[in-house]
């Protein structure tokens, strides 16, 4: 697991849907995701790729309704679920560790959902069963991929709790998920998801829900734990922070696309997309003093239904006329590289990008 | 966030008696509010949560105050006993000088035009039913006023006011998004015009583009009006942004007040200090400053059974004999900066020679790097020699604390003093 941690950041070249051997622990391809409705076809996802090598960590940002986290539950292959699940449309390639997961059967997946991918949820209230013991719960995610007694598993169930920091684990194990706290239960939710010591977990909001000590406690616990044991983390979040804390790779996402990605150094120092800038310009800052107003992104994010046309951010962002003629509006802009491992899908030049963020957005910041 | 309040933050309590008076809209005093818990066929009373337990504080005229805390704290309780939305168990509020305690309902609604709350989920806070303009207008009807130019197009011009479209009348909340269903919430606290606006969580519901939305609507509405408020929220980068002075709360305690540079650039209490620490700084080149962080451990204490002495001497790396004990009263102990701890950050500690409570010391020393605890030591020490070569008979009152802990309590009260005299 270590040597394989050295091969570095995880974005690569974007990558065309090809049947071409993956050299990335997970790898994502064009995915795209999308439900038929009464309304129209929504376009949950909509040509997403990434790759996460093992021992680092991607975060993925953006709005809610961006598609990010169903991006996360198509890897884990729960996007079937649920009552629009039935007739989803899924295409493109998600490979990890060399099979290839959108076009395999689901017994062959659920083989692997549990053992070699894990996810942590935002809320562990509703993703934890209120009727049964949390060390139940435990014992049955490790019992379904190893074939142990009981008492084998409650006794690595105790393990896990311990591990993840729960107080008197002997005792704790008995206890049903409401006498937990919410900081507990999320603890007790990631000791869940890396009991058969997965190789890939996916994390989606996992601190939302939680006072900022206690999300101190469980980023500190993510981090821990991805070391030990040389996971790739797929985090899954809105909050720039919690980012700039966790993450080897930042990909940035709007109306069901990846507008940004790069190493996370460049996307906070140099990021190349005006959905970025607004981003970075609409969050108050806890280490500057700043009476000055923030620079939201103006107007709502697009309706999947009907994204607009072109680049899905013209309609909201403040330099959509500056590319000449009406490109904005008709052309949807492809991901370009500007840097090393760092991606942009937008229209403007390289040198208007580097003049407005040097110029105007940083000094601001 | 009004340049027009930047003076009355600068003016601490210190300012002439009457003007003082003046300038503030709302004292609370003493304020307490205990939920019973009850058990058994008669429902006999068991015990209490201690949502709030004595806090003390003002909010000026035209200012904003921020309070902080973890969930649980009793933050939103505060806010809901302000306005009377929750009968206070004990204490006092005054706003604008009349006591408004034991107001019952129908005393109370002259004075609810005045204060409003903006609450902080968007979708649980409109009824369905209701069309935007009946929500809007529905202060106009409960307080019998008739606005100039009729109800509607008062209520249209509050929809402009806050970034809404007139049009918008007719429509149910269920067409809105949550940043829109916001804006509908602080139009219909706006309607009647009033002194002082209370908001739980304004914008923790909101995405962040439009959480900034929300922050700099409230901003341009403070200013235009002259509204004061009373801003509730865990973020504490927003609460940095939007605040003028800032409580901090823990277990139903305010434990440090002070105003936003203060409270930020040198916090006193060590649970604002770890507080303040735990918050992920957006930027990639800090991580790893371990240094720099205090990790608490656990969890906040049950309110039903707070710990005795001071509340946060359970998790807190610096507690002492005395911490355990004796509860820390909230001292003015830099002009502007209330702190209630006997061994605050970079300022001479009030109960130095105590013994350490060497339980929480070993569990927490772990925790906190060793530069911290180096550097706290080493400005409280330096502090403390600064007091003592500038306030002789100062000094002697802290020999004196420190000779044993059941003296430390008078001594307290009588250090709180100097801060004044040596600052200067």
């Amino acid at each position: 697991m270590t040597e394989l941690s050295k091969t570095g950041a995880a974005v690569g070249e974007p990558v065309k849907a090809s049947s071409d051997a993956p050299t990335a622990f997970l790898e994502v391809r064009d995915l795209k995701v999308h439900f038929p409705t009464d309304d129209g076809l929504v376009k949950s996802v909509d040509g997403v790729s990434f790759k996460v090598e093992k021992g680092k960590t991607l975060a993925i940002v953006g709005e809610s309704g961006s598609g990010k986290s169903v991006t996360s539950l198509a890897v884990m292959g729960l996007h079937k679920l649920g009552a629009r699940g039935k007739n989803v449309q899924i295409s493109g390639e998600i490979w990890l560790d060399g099979k290839e997961l959108v076009s395999a059967a689901p017994d062959e997946v659920r083989r692997l959902r549990g053992r070699e991918m894990a996810m942590i949820f935002q809320d562990p209230l509703s993703a934890m069963h209120p009727y049964y013991t949390i060390g139940h719960q435990i014992v049955e995610a490790y019992r379904v991929h190893h074939d142990v007694s009981k008492k084998v598993a409650r006794t690595r169930a105790i393990e896990m709790l311990d591990r993840v920091g729960i107080p008197e684990p002997t005792k704790r194990v008995d206890n049903y998920p409401h006498e937990f706290s919410g900081g507990m239960r999320q603890r007790a939710m990631i000791a869940m998801a890396l009991v058969n010591n997965p190789e890939l977990l996916i994390a989606d909001e996992p601190t939302t829900a939680l006072d900022v000590t206690v999300q101190a406690q469980i980023l500190d616990l993510i981090r821990d734990l991805q070391k030990e044991f040389g996971s790739a983390v797929v985090m899954i979040t809105h909050d720039l922070g919690v980012v700039a804390e966790i993450a080897d790779d930042v990909l940035v996402m709007y109306g069901g696309r990846c507008v940004e990605r790069g190493p996370v150094a460049d996307i906070f120092e140099q990021p190349q997309h005006p959905y970025t800038w607004g981003l970075l310009g609409s969050m108050p800052r806890i280490d500057r003093e700043t009476s000055e107003r923030l620079i939201p992104v103006k107007g709502q994010p697009p309706s999947l239904i009907n994204v607009p046309s072109g680049c899905a951010f013209h309609p909201r962002c403040p330099y959509a006329d500056i590319p000449k003629g009406d490109v904005t509006r008709t052309v949807r802009p492809e991901l370009t590289q500007v840097g090393t491992g760092h991606f942009s899908a937008c229209h403007l030049s390289p040198e208007d990008r580097t003049r407005i963020w040097t110029e105007e957005i940083a000094p601001k910041l | 966030m009004s340049e027009t309040k930047k003076s009355d933050v600068t003016v601490p309590a210190q300012a002439s008696a009457p003007e003082a008076e003046n300038d503030v809209l709302l004292k609370v005093q003493g304020l307490q509010k205990h939920f019973p818990i009850r058990k058994g066929v008669l429902q006999r009373q068991v015990g209490a949560v201690k949502a709030v337990d004595g806090i003390d504080f003002e909010v000026r005229r035209g200012e904003t105050l921020g309070v902080v805390g973890e969930s649980g704290c009793g933050k939103s309780t505060m806010g809901r006993v302000i306005t009377r939305l929750q009968d206070p168990t004990g204490g006092s509020i005054h706003f604008e000088g009349k006591d408004i305690t034991r107001l019952n309902t129908a005393g109370m609604r002259p004075l609810r035009r005045d204060i409003q709350m903006i609450f902080q989920d968007p979708y649980g806070s409109l009824n369905p039913r209701h069309t935007i303009g009946s929500i809007v207008s529905a202060p106009f009807r409960l307080q019998g006023v008739e606005p100039e130019g009729g109800v509607k197009k008062e209520v249209q011009r509050l929809l402009e006011l806050v970034g809404l479209s007139p049009e918008h009348y007719n429509r149910y909340p269920h067409e809105f998004s949550g940043g829109q269903r916001q804006r509908i919430g602080i139009a219909r606290a706006l309607a009647l015009k009033p002194k002082l606006v209370v908001a739980d969580e304004p914008v923790s519901a909101l995405d962040v583009s439009i959480q900034a939305q929300v922050v700099n609507l409230m901003d341009d509405l403070q200013q235009e009006l002259g509204l004061t408020y009373v801003i509730i929220a865990h973020d504490l980068s927003v609460v940095r942004h939007v605040s003028d002075r800032i409580a901090v709360m823990y277990l139903g305690k305010i434990v440090e007040l002070a105003d936003r540079t203060s409270l930020y650039e040198s916090p006193m209490h060590p649970y604002t200090k770890a507080l303040m620490s735990a918050v992920p700084v957006p930027d990639p080149r800090r991580r790893g400053a371990k240094s720099e962080r205090i990790l608490l451990r656990g969890d906040v204490p049950s309110p039903i059974a707070p710990p005795p002495g001071c509340r946060f001497h359970t998790r807190c790396w610096k507690a002492t004999e005395i911490c355990k004990t004796t509860e820390p009263p909230l001292l003015e102990l830099r002009p502007g900066q209330q702190v209630a701890c006997h061994h605050p950050e970079s300022f001479e500690d009030q109960a130095p020679q105590d013994t350490v409570l060497l339980t929480a010391a070993k569990e927490a020393a772990e925790l906190v790097a060793d530069e911290v605890l180096a550097e706290s030591a080493e400005t409280s020490a330096a502090v403390a020699a600064e007091v003592k070569a500038h306030a002789e008979p100062a000094s002697e009152e802290v020999s004196k604390t420190s000779d044993g802990v059941s003296k430390t309590s008078d001594g307290v009260s009588k250090t709180s003093d100097e801060p004044e005299s040596t600052d200067k």
